[in-house]
């Protein structure tokens, strides 16, 4: 067997349409025997909440208010023509109409894959957030020396 | 020893990879399994990777239309 290649994404993103390719790169390389490692940080952090839609999680009475128009998985916006929330669910059903993976397809497929999910520490802390916000198959907490070690010899995508 | 089936023609990218992945990861050593697919990319790239993930491609047989069937076994 041909050695290991590797697969990192800085996911910052917290729109639907940009967390849909991560999870599709993330799954698609992880399927072709890619090692793959996302770096959830900033927006990117909100698919990785255990809580998938609207909440007050975080410390403190900012991030709390800011967490909750944040939301989970399940309330991303389109990054264009969101329509106050409608288009995801629009979008979501023309995608399983097309036979075409959902963003939660994907994000299952990620984690079945054993795609290694990283939180960004400094983010956290901005945005109040604890670990125990986030899914158990979140393996690490990292900062940029240490994401920068693990990403080392592969190829980097920011999204 | 096992034979198994999936059929993916009806799957696009990247769901044609991830289900074929995962068909292949619960194969013992000794089985084989039988893989519908359609050409294109599933057909370019399915066996090209279990190839390169150590399955043993024993057969491609075009079925019908644009529709290919592999028969791969896990030495």
């Amino acid at each position: 067997m041909a050695e290991q290649q590797k697969l990192s994404i800085i996911s910052m993103s917290g729109d639907f349409d940009k967390v849909i390719a991560v999870f599709t790169l993330a799954s698609g390389a992880a399927a072709v025997g890619y090692q793959v490692n996302i770096f959830f940080t900033f927006w990117g952090l909100n698919s990785i909440k255990k809580v998938t839609g609207r909440s007050f999680i975080g410390s403190g009475f900012m991030a709390r208010f800011f967490n909750f128009l944040l939301g989970g998985r399940k309330n991303l916006p389109l990054s264009r023509l969101n329509f106050g929330g409608l288009s995801p669910i629009l979008m979501t059903g023309m995608m399983k109409g097309k036979n075409v993976a959902t963003l939660e397809e994907l994000f299952d497929a990620s984690k079945a894959l054993k795609v290694n999910f990283y939180a960004c520490e400094m983010a956290m802390h901005v945005l109040g957030l604890g670990r125990e916000d986030f899914i158990p198959e979140v393996k690490d907490v990292l900062g940029v020396a240490s994401f920068l070690e693990l990403s080392k010899g592969g190829q980097t995508l920011f999204i | 020893m096992s034979t198994y089936n999936l059929d993916i023609t009806r799957e696009r990218c990247p769901m044609t990879f991830v289900k074929a992945k995962l068909h292949l990861e619960q194969l013992e050593p000794g089985d084989t399994t039988e893989i519908l697919l359609t050409a294109g990319e599933p057909l370019d790239n399915v066996p090209r990777t279990a190839t390169e993930q150590g399955y043993q491609v024993l057969e491609s047989i075009h079925v019908r239309d644009n529709i290919h069937k592999l028969i791969i076994r896990k030495p």
